[in-house]
């Protein structure tokens, strides 16, 4: 397991001391990214067992409002990212890809448990259940689990605000390039 | 016609006093119940920096064991992949060649071993049909990531670290799960 650390005070750019005082010079870019990594505001999205541990993330003993995961919303308009956790079945999946369209840019999604990354235990023998979450909108961090625990949630949760800060797009993220 | 439970209240319908419409002694109440709570200890872990022991049953990733020599326990007999309800598991026997008892403790091999961990559910099935005791599940959570592809965990990552030669990590890897 990596070892994680809290990034969300660091503010991106470097200070430059000067007689009375200090500048900050900043790229907008990284600004926008840091604002934008730390008011991430989750929609409720809960599909089956998963979504149990997120309640359980969300409440007093993890509580994600820490970094910025403030309050669920009920509605995609409001709503940043997308937990998928649970089964997204054939029924479920036309849903799904509404409400992802729904949302307003920039947007990002988290597939939580093995049901939503892969399917799972239902990755063999099963008519209904979509193999992966990312059959139908694309993922941007993949927690595993059968349910994860509130931590790897958590850690997703850092991962992914890691991700906005690098400002880097899937393609580049997957290849390793810059 | 008598009740069902003995906890039915009768609604007070009477009208409010004075004290009650003017609703001040109410909330200096709530307020009074809110400040002990503001001196109460907080309920959350913070998270990356504290960590919550988890429960001595809580199965996170898998180890492939060893023994006190440093010799490979799994044997490649597929019993776990058969085991597994996800079907996540994929090996490779290979025969060991001689110079490579060092190795390998008995004379087959599992030249590739593969866990899928966007499959796995983490049941535990495949500990439990080990007759080598070659796998076990640790106390460490799958951590998250941006594709797929690092998913797929293959010996070198499964593998628990050499006794002799990484004593240290190896303690640190066997923790108090394995079977001696």
């Amino acid at each position: 397991m990596s070892e994680q650390v809290n990034t969300a005070q660091q503010f991106p750019g470097q200070v430059h001391d000067l007689p009375g005082g200090g500048i900050v010079l900043s790229k907008l870019d990284d600004v926008i990214n840091w604002a934008r990594s730390n008011s991430l505001w989750p929609l409720t999205f809960a599909t089956s067992c998963c979504g149990i541990e997120m309640m359980a993330t969300a409440s007093a003993k993890y509580d994600f409002s820490r970094f910025g995961f403030e309050v669920a919303r009920a509605t995609p308009r409001q709503a940043d990212v997308i937990i998928i956790a649970g089964t997204i079945v054939n029924k479920m999946a036309p849903v799904l890809k509404r409400l992802y369209d729904q949302m307003a840019d920039p947007k990002y999604v988290i597939a939580m448990g093995a049901c939503a990354i892969s399917g799972g235990p239902f990755f063999y023998n099963t008519y209904s259940v979509v193999k992966g979450a990312d059959h139908v909108i694309p993922v941007d961090v993949y927690v595993a689990g059968c349910p994860p625990r509130p931590e790897a949630l958590l850690h997703a949760l850092i991962s992914l605000q890691e991700k906005i800060k690098m400002g880097m797009t899937r393609e580049q993220i997957r290849t390793g390039k810059e | 016609m008598p009740t069902l439970t003995s906890r039915a209240k009768q609604v007070d319908r009477r009208p409010m006093s004075l004290a009650e419409k003017l609703y001040l002694p109410a909330i200096f109440k709530g307020m009074a119940i809110t400040m002990i709570h503001v001196f109460k200890k907080k309920a959350t872990i913070n998270y990356p920096e504290q960590k919550r022991p988890f429960s001595p049953v809580f199965r996170g990733l898998h180890i492939l064991n060893r023994d006190e020599e440093g010799r490979e326990r799994c044997t490649a007999c597929g019993l776990c992949a058969v085991a597994c309800p996800a079907e996540a598991i994929t090996m490779e026997g290979a025969e060991r060649q001689p110079g490579e008892e060092h190795l390998y403790r008995e004379e087959k091999y599992a030249a590739k071993y593969e866990i899928n961990m966007l499959r796995c559910i983490f049941c535990g099935l495949c500990e439990e049909a080990c007759p080598k005791d070659a796998i076990y599940l640790s106390e460490t959570f799958a951590p998250s990531n941006f594709n797929r592809a690092s998913f797929i965990y293959g010996k070198e990552e499964l593998r628990i670290p050499h006794p002799k030669e990484d004593p240290e990590g190896y303690k640190k890897a066997l923790g108090n799960r394995a079977k001696k």
